[in-house]
């Protein structure tokens, strides 16, 4: 059931962009999503598209499968085009009982459903391609300048990709116990809210009991290997930069510099 | 009245990198009243199985009848199959979550929709048969030992009197006298109620001196089907994938290379040592 959830989950194989250093890949989905907002007309975002297309391939991450990982938040684009088609004044174009659609709004609408969907699709094939424990390496350097000004940097860091080690830990846990409170005639499904929201306290007291038991675990386990903060702490791999993500660098700012010239004209 | 499994295979993860074939065409018939072990090594597709029996997992293709009836049909009430088939899951404990034991294990019975008074004597029925102690009762279950916890875990699903009982790996975790306490329940369970067992384990020790008969999986499709002592004289084919038959067999077969008149189908430690004596006073 919770299994099709693939978002924000890691694809195992060997790709050029698998490989390539999770800063160059944090960046570079940072630009990509800021000049997503950028752009005046749609040939801008046909470079987009095609520079996405392109880094897909590279990925060797099967489209399918991400396209999969996009059902769940179908429902949230609908409603966001929904509003954009229905609410926003302009020249009218169709209108029947309470509802008109504008020619604005039409624009409006269809630029916010690439947007987001290329948004959601660029963001996935970082997370599908980096591994968290990369990721939040990644972020720690990354934000390590930030330390000056007495940000826990590696706290955060660390804080993070605990975290995201958790969540298929849990959402296994979750099945699990779902599976074995139906087994005792459970009914997570039918009924009204509020007879829902009940059934769902055989569901969470295990699992929080079953959280908190983790992170005891873990918490005594970090201290039997005298784990004692950032201070001094060397990485088995650091993060160092190859030519490849030098290259990666230099495609970022060629995407930059020609969607700005085309999408901005 | 029984189980049957027809060609039944499930895919996990269908259509991605990660499609996994865990069963592999299934044919399996459980009459009652049969204490079945099932065995296998991890990720061999057993625990997958009898997530199928209660329907719980949904089979790729394949039908499954329970008496006589396909659960796959479009008006089959699962939930009512679910109170036939009782099954408990691996480390059980874990899905206790009520203000006390008793309360916990009536949690089953009431969702079967039956009254006040049914289920508290139904909670009763069931905490007796497990041999919890009466002055825990009404303790909450987190207080409780593992052992303590497992038993409260069984006997909320035994409240539901399923006419099959499932246990997945019931003995995981526990030390030797809480194992060979709640398999010697349950065996005793068996012998009183005529119910129908499922074991599931991982370890032949468990199972091979209670169960009238063993079903061996091996990458999601059955190995070995057959009573415990036919399955065991296959044991060179056992280690072949990652099992072994009891310790008796390895000694009776020693014994029997060096001579000794032993009968090396002995699949208990009592069995055993009858056959060694015999064949010691007939020299």
């Amino acid at each position: 059931m919770l299994r099709d959830i693939t978002l924000g989950q890691y694809y195992q194989t060997e790709s050029v962009i698998h490989r390539l250093d999770p800063r160059v890949k944090l960046g570079g989905t940072l630009l990509y999503i800021i000049s997503l907002f950028f752009f005046h007309n749609f040939l801008g975002y046909g470079v987009a598209a095609i520079f996405l297309a392109v880094v897909i391939r590279l990925s060797h991450v099967p489209f399918r499968f991400m396209v999969k990982g996009m059902k769940a938040i179908l429902f949230l684009l609908l409603i966001t085009v929904g509003f954009n088609l229905f609410l926003t004044p302009g020249t009218v174009l169709v209108s029947f009982w309470k509802l008109t659609i504008t020619k604005e709004g039409v624009r409006l609408a269809v630029t916010m459903a690439i947007r987001l969907a290329m948004l959601i699709i660029g963001s996935s094939i970082m997370t599908l391609t980096t591994t968290p424990n990369n990721l939040t390496d990644g972020m720690e350097k990354m934000m390590k300048p930030l330390k000056t000004f007495h940000v826990p940097v590696h706290e955060v860091a660390m804080m993070m990709s605990i975290a995201l080690r958790f969540i298929p830990i849990l959402l296994e846990e979750t099945d699990k116990i779902m599976k074995a409170q139906i087994a005792r005639g459970a009914d997570f499904e039918s009924g009204n809210l509020i007879k829902r929201a009940r059934a769902l306290v055989p569901l969470l007291v295990p699992l929080f009991i079953s959280a908190f038991r983790r992170a005891n675990d873990l918490a005594m386990a970090m201290e039997a290997r005298c784990y004692r903060g950032g201070e001094g702490r060397t990485k088995m791999k650091p993060l160092i930069y190859h030519r490849r993500d030098k290259i990666g660098y230099l495609c970022i700012l060629i995407y930059l510099a020609l969607g700005f010239f085309i999408g901005r004209l | 009245m029984s189980i049957i499994l027809d060609h039944v295979n499930y895919v996990y993860g269908d259509g991605s990198a990660l499609e996994v074939k865990a069963l592999d065409d299934i044919c399996l018939q459980i009459p009652d009243g049969q204490f079945v072990g099932i065995i296998g090594h991890t990720g061999s597709g057993k625990s997958t199985l009898v997530q199928h029996m209660n329907g719980l997992l949904r089979a790729s293709s394949g039908h499954i009848y329970f008496n006589g009836e396909d659960i796959y049909d479009k008006d089959y009430d699962l939930k009512k199959l679910r109170g036939k088939v009782g099954l408990v899951f691996q480390y059980p404990e874990h899905q206790l979550f009520e203000i006390d034991v008793f309360t916990d294990v009536c949690f089953g019975p009431k969702n079967l929709g039956l009254d006040k008074k049914e289920t508290e004597l139904r909670a009763f029925d069931a905490l007796r048969k497990v041999g919890l102690p009466v002055e825990l009762y009404y303790q909450s279950p987190f207080e409780l030992s593992g052992g303590q916890k497992r038993r409260v875990a069984i006997a909320g699903v035994l409240a539901m009197k399923p006419e099959v009982l499932i246990l997945d790996e019931p003995t995981a975790g526990l030390d030797p006298k809480g194992r060979d306490e709640i398999l010697g329940q349950i065996k005793e369970l068996q012998q009183e109620t005529g119910l129908t067992i499922l074991l599931v384990s991982h370890s032949m020790e468990d199972v091979a001196e209670y169960v009238d008969r063993i079903i061996v999986m091996n990458r999601g499709s059955v190995l070995f089907d057959g009573l415990p002592k036919e399955v065991f004289s296959r044991y060179k084919e056992l280690e072949a994938v990652g099992l072994a038959a009891p310790q008796v067999t390895y000694i009776l077969h020693e014994l029997k290379a060096r001579g000794m008149d032993v009968d090396v189908n002995a699949t208990t430690i009592g069995e055993a040592a009858e056959s060694i004596q015999k064949a010691l006073k007939s020299v």
